[in-house]
């Protein structure tokens, strides 16, 4: 136990280095995937054809693995966290546009029709009227993308030293040290429980208005549609 | 007033939706466009503030062609009240109310006192101002639909089928307000709805639209009842148009018989002078002049009636107030076949056998003596 939480040199970081550069490659592609997903979302809802073509897109993407990314990517970005970051972006989309989508399309037609009636534009009822009502969903899918994030984060490892705390799964092999192993598996699953718990907050202070006891997912309609949020966690282990 | 001026809605695959519709639409009275589905009631409504475009035609607001304007201009000056209520699930009522106001350019405090104006006036108590949409009930949650479509005092209200998705009792007390509200705001309500029931108690003028969305019938309710167009107006006013246009006549001239009627301290000569009366049975009233019960007149004793033994009196109705349909039931459904007229208080104004309201009947309709239905407080205390 004395030696769990110390770190092989070769990693050029300590236990809250490590940390703190796993939440940078799993949150920023997080965040990324957010801003690519709401403009794409908000076209598969304004242009219904393009809302199939889309997700089967974002479902192949989805099953490419992340080395054959890391092969393609290591000419342009080198070994960087760039490399590791931009198929973790790729791979959020899967979940996130089809959150985005059924939020948006749950919001009921007598409150657009309202919103229409009462002289709300395209753009004003977009950003005042569905987007906030498709918080819940869109949190609800955030918090899959999350999780499934930090546990893909450790594939980093396999471009030499992006794998943040993946890379003491390696070192515990090399070094025949398998106290780095329990570290690694318990801290990321750590990192994703307090992450999705803070994630959850973030979802009860931003929706007062929802009815207590509701779980975000399944407010009034469709939310995230659950089998998208069963592959994402079963391949959280490649 | 609006004057719907032969518009036509085609939709691109050929479906006629409204077709060659002309209406005049009078101000400050409440129009009802009424059919069953299909009818194109709906998309009529929603040419008026252009959610729907005309294919042909054109809608004229005070003369001027509504597309003259910009269409959220338009919009903002157009109440609109929709089936669900349609609130925004993410706003309290008092800013749910209050959205109008706002994007027209209000201040928040100026706005939101206005929104707390209107919840009074729509009966809705102010502990719900903080509240979220959730936490009401249907009934409450249209009369917040009202309310925020009231909001920046609009001259048009337009309702589509407001009503139809809560209760009976909840929706007859919304009809009520409404029209309690109308006769203090008189604002130009265009409402639509498939229950004629519901098109004959609101409207001034009612619109009966057929499958296909052509005008079969444009007239006020009574006269729908009375002279329906054709079969279609006929058959969708359903079997009993002859009783609810009773609703249209006062009881105002039913001759009431008070010689029937006995105080339950009535002595012995108060009962004997009252000498015979055709009716068979006596109505005894309290010492507040209230009907008790029926009483067989043998059964008479002064000082001796036994109000547990009176047969009982039903519910009476309003002398020259309720209609002769009301007066009708009273009688159909008291055990002696005898409706009790009250006054004002309540007291007992007379008695009135089912014979005699039907001669009523039949003078009434020689007469085509019908309430005239302007707009105004009068017309709720005709209809019950």
């Amino acid at each position: 136990m004395n030696r769990f939480f110390d770190i092989p040199s070769d990693l050029q970081h300590d236990w809250l280095g490590l940390i703190g550069l796993h939440l940078r490659e799993a949150l920023l592609p997080v965040l990324a995937g957010l801003l690519l997903a709401l403009p794409l979302a908000q076209l598969c809802v304004r242009l219904r054809w393009l809302y199939p073509p889309v997700l089967w897109v974002t479902t192949v993407l989805y099953a490419i693995p992340s080395l054959a990314f890391f092969v393609v990517l290591i000419d342009y970005t080198g070994q960087t966290e760039l490399t590791v970051m931009i198929p973790l972006t790729i791979y959020t989309l899967v979940v996130l546009v089809p959150a985005i989508v059924d939020g948006v399309r749950s919001v009921p037609q007598e409150t657009l029709a309202a919103a229409t009636a009462m002289g709300f534009g395209p753009v004003r009822r977009y950003v005042q009227v569905q987007l906030p009502i498709a918080v819940p969903a869109i949190i609800a899918g955030l918090r899959v993308a999350t999780v499934s994030s930090i546990s893909l984060v450790s594939v980093g490892m396999l471009i030499g030293n992006q794998g943040a705390l993946g890379n003491l799964l390696h070192d515990a092999q090399i070094y025949n040290r398998p106290e780095l192993a329990w570290n690694s598996v318990l801290t990321s699953a750590a990192l994703a429980v307090l992450a999705d718990a803070l994630l959850v907050v973030v979802r009860v202070l931003l929706t007062p208005w929802m009815p207590s006891g509701r779980s975000a997912g399944r407010s009034r309609g469709t939310g995230v549609r659950p089998e998208t949020a069963v592959p994402a966690l079963e391949d959280a282990a490649r | 007033m609006i004057r719907i001026d032969s518009v036509t809605k085609r939709y691109p695959d050929g479906t006629v939706a409204v077709d060659r519709l002309s209406l005049d639409i009078p101000d400050r009275s409440i129009t009802v466009l009424v059919g069953p589905s299909g009818c194109g009631k709906t998309t009529t409504l929603r040419m008026i503030n252009r959610m729907v475009e005309p294919s042909v035609g054109a809608i004229l607001i005070d003369g001027v062609d509504s597309r003259q304007q910009s269409v959220n201009t338009l919009r903002r000056g157009m109440g609109y009240v929709i089936q669900n209520a349609g609130l925004f699930q993410h706003r309290t009522i008092v800013d749910n109310i209050a959205t109008v106001p706002r994007m027209l350019g209000w201040s928040k405090d100026k706005a939101r006192a206005r929104a707390r104006e209107l919840m009074e006036r729509v009966g809705l108590d102010a502990s719900f101002a903080k509240r979220y949409p959730y936490q009401l009930s249907g009934g409450q949650q249209q009369r917040v639909g009202v309310a925020r479509a009231l909001a920046a005092d609009p001259p048009v209200l337009l309702m589509d089928e407001p009503f139809s998705a809560v209760d009976p009792v909840v929706r007859k007390g919304l009809q009520d307000e409404l029209l309690r509200i109308q006769a203090e705001l008189g604002k130009t309500i265009v409402f639509v709805t498939h229950d004629i029931d519901e098109a004959v108690k609101l409207g001034t003028m009612v619109a009966v639209l057929r499958t296909g969305g052509r005008l079969a019938q444009f007239a006020p309710p009574a006269e729908l009842l009375s002279d329906p167009a054709d079969a279609f107006v006929e058959d969708f006013l359903g079997a009993d148009r002859g009783i609810r246009r009773l609703s249209f006549f006062s009881s105002a001239g039913l001759d009431l018989l008070t010689a029937p009627v006995v105080a339950i301290d009535a002595t012995a000569e108060q009962i004997a002078a009252r000498g015979t009366t055709e009716a068979p049975y006596a109505l005894v009233t309290g010492l507040d002049g209230r009907p008790l019960g029926w009483s067989e007149p043998d059964r008479l004793t002064a000082g001796q009636i036994d109000v547990g033994r009176l047969l009982p009196c039903g519910r009476p109705f309003v002398a020259g107030q309720d209609s002769l349909r009301a007066a009708l039931d009273c009688a159909v459904l008291s055990p002696t076949g005898w409706a009790v007229a009250v006054d004002d208080e309540g007291r007992a104004a007379g008695v009135v056998s089912q014979a005699s309201i039907a001669e009523a009947i039949r003078g009434a309709h020689a007469e085509g003596r019908e309430e005239p239905r302007s707009t105004g407080a009068g017309v709720q205390k005709v209809i019950r």
